[in-house]
């Protein structure tokens, strides 16, 4: 089973049409990634999906990088 | 649109059914909705007659409780939503300096909110298919404006400005929105107007006659078709002429 960092920079990398190695921790996904308003939508429910949990908006404002990612992930669902 | 999967509300009778049955003789699976039992009994008995794979459902497109529902059960049973016609609508006319605040507010939420809740409803499933249509059956006194019927024509318009604005959130993801605009077409909804009014009317049509339910139904089938892959964030008005854009 790979670990929450791989998986998160896997669904990233599918979701925003990029290259996995461009898929740093600190990569935001606008701006280094070039991800719209809807692809980080989308991201969001991919996590979701992923990891089976409901992220609330509010929380998923603040998910902007990689890494921001992979802490909610971690601290929020049980794969933590 | 071979088996494809369509869903649309107001579909007893008048344009919807006529929405309903055409989807379903070129190919769709269909969905109908109506308020009442009798009314899912009257889809069920058309689309069966017609040989149509499809079913009826309640549902009040007011409860957004009823709303989750329907689409859970139509992915129980065919899948998510790729064709959704936003067809359900009422009208309470009365001049405004009379008009009452739930007469004004009932339209905005059956025929406006209503549009905004379904459409949000089947968005995601789309958004993940890269594939979806979104009809909303506007009118043209939507455009035009009517006398009595600031409720419906602010609505109505309000169905324009929505449309656009989905067209553009989506339309990266091979999501189309569009809008049919009819005019006066012979339906229980324009049959309780009165003779005068009808024949006032037609004098103001072009093409002198009230539309068909069909003739709706064939604008909306093009929109829902791959013919219209580049089409969106546009109104296909379906009036005999008396509004030209």
């Amino acid at each position: 089973m790979e670990n929450i960092e791989q998986r998160i920079k896997k669904i990233v990398a599918e979701q925003l049409g990029v290259n996995e190695a461009e898929v740093k921790n600190e990569s935001s996904f606008v701006n280094d990634l070039g991800a719209d308003s809807l692809d980080t939508v989308e991201l969001v429910m991919a996590l979701e999906e992923e990891f089976e949990c409901e992220i609330p908006d509010e929380q998923a404002e603040k998910i902007n990088t990689v890494q921001e990612a992979i802490d909610y992930v971690t601290a929020n669902t049980s794969a933590g | 649109m071979e088996n494809k999967i369509a869903l649309v509300t107001g579909a007893s009778r008048g344009i919807g059914q006529a929405i309903a049955l055409k989807l379903g003789q070129l190919g769709a699976r269909v969905v109908g909705t109506a308020t009442t039992g009798s009314g899912v009994a009257v889809i069920n008995q058309y689309l069966e007659k017609a040989g149509i794979q499809g079913i009826g459902v309640i549902l009040n497109v007011n409860d957004a409780e009823q709303i989750n529902h329907t689409i859970q059960i139509i992915r129980e049973k065919f899948g998510e939503v790729e064709i959704l016609v936003n067809n359900a609508g009422i009208t309470r006319d009365n001049l405004l300096v009379r008009m009452k605040d739930e007469e004004w507010d009932e339209i905005i939420e059956t025929d406006l909110k209503s549009v905004f809740r379904l459409s949000r409803a089947v968005l995601r499933a789309m958004m993940k298919a890269r594939y979806g249509r979104i009809i909303n059956i506007s009118s043209v006194v939507g455009a035009m404006g009517n006398t009595g019927q600031a409720n419906y024509a602010a609505a109505k318009a309000g169905i324009f400005g929505f449309s656009k604005s989905l067209a553009r959130e989506v339309g990266s993801r091979n999501i189309t929105v569009n809008c049919v605009a009819p005019g006066f077409i012979d339906t229980d909804m324009t049959r309780s107007l009165a003779d005068e009014f009808q024949q006032n009317l037609i004098q103001h049509v072009p093409l002198g006659r009230l539309g068909r339910p069909e003739e709706v139904a064939s604008a909306v089938a093009f929109l829902a078709s791959s013919a219209a892959g580049y089409v969106t964030g546009t109104i296909l008005h379906v009036n005999g002429g008396m509004y030209m854009d």
